[in-house]
């Protein structure tokens, strides 16, 4: 219990992930709060590399772990764009009125 | 040994609870803030499994850049988001189910697995006595891995160009400045040099 391993690192990588998927059932109206979750499972997957990096001493972990970063950088950027533009086409931010976008 | 517990599970406890708060905050500044308060307990655990340089990676990129991207939009955004609010309770079975599912899979994949004996690393970790951590990342970084290196760097290029493509609007009726007009003209239609008599004006 004291003693921190690896499969302590993982269940809250588990946790945090499982929240994210929540989050993204939960808020099915919110685009900004699905991103949010995206982030956050992002982050679970980045605890997992690390903990898996220092547990089998291997580097490649952390630099995977910063590619992760990269790209969750730009799809942030990428998608809060995208939505602000959805903004001011239509004026909200609902999910469900996307597949009016549709050809 | 005793405070690495408790400050894991400190980090740790604060993590989830700021992931079940991003989720389920009524206004979306406060899951903004949820989020910031979760990317730090995050860096805290990175600290502990002895990943400095990612721990603060994490709190410039994501607290520094992505949330305060978030925040922004989140202000900027006049959106009514009681509205947004209705058919919470419709999706919390199904959201549930899944969840629960997906948990249950991952205590199965995490009670059942274990380590093929010959593991081994392919880029060992230095001793933290001779190297630093960031040291070792840049290391590897800029040698093995300079290609991908380079190619994250055009993710990025790309990222920003497309948000500046689509948020870019051309208004009609805007005045603005033209400047290789304004360089290009010349002293003769810029100036005139008139006679002018003394009490008369121009």
């Amino acid at each position: 219990m004291l003693t921190i391993g690896l499969g302590h690192y993982l269940t809250v990588a588990a946790i945090l992930f499982t929240l994210g998927i929540f989050g993204i059932f939960l808020n099915r109206k919110n685009v900004i709060v699905i991103l949010m979750s995206i982030e956050l499972m992002l982050l679970a997957v980045n605890i997992n590399l690390v903990a898996f990096s220092m547990h089998l001493q291997d580097m490649v972990g952390q630099i995977f772990t910063m590619f992760v970063l990269t790209v969750a950088a730009a799809e942030a950027a990428v998608g809060l764009a995208i939505i602000v533009v959805y903004v001011r086409n239509r004026g909200s931010i609902a999910v469900e009125d996307v597949n009016l976008m549709k050809g | 040994m005793l405070l690495q517990a408790l400050a894991f599970y400190a980090f740790a406890a604060i993590a989830v609870a700021a992931g079940v708060m991003v989720i389920s905050a009524r206004n979306p500044v406060h899951s903004v803030l949820f989020l910031i308060l979760a990317f730090f307990n995050a860096a805290g655990l990175f600290v502990l499994l002895g990943a400095e340089f990612l721990a603060m990676i994490l709190v410039v990129v994501y607290v520094g850049a992505i949330a305060v991207l978030f925040l922004f939009v989140v202000m900027m955004l006049d959106i009514n988001f009681v509205e947004l609010r209705q058919g919470f309770l419709q999706y919390l079975p199904i959201g549930a189910l899944i969840g629960l599912m997906l948990l249950a899979e991952l205590i199965l994949v995490g009670g059942t697995w274990a380590f093929s004996p010959e593991m081994s690393g392919a880029m060992p970790v230095p001793d933290l006595a001779g190297r630093t951590n960031t040291e070792a990342i840049g290391d590897i970084l800029y040698t093995h891995y300079i290609y991908l290196f380079q190619t994250a760097g055009l993710v990025l290029l790309v990222a920003m160009i497309g948000a500046i493509v689509l948020t870019l609007r051309v208004r009609p009726g805007v005045r603005k400045q033209r400047p290789s007009d304004q360089v290009a003209r010349t002293r003769e239609e810029a100036v005139a040099i008139r006679k002018v008599s003394p009490g008369g004006g121009v």
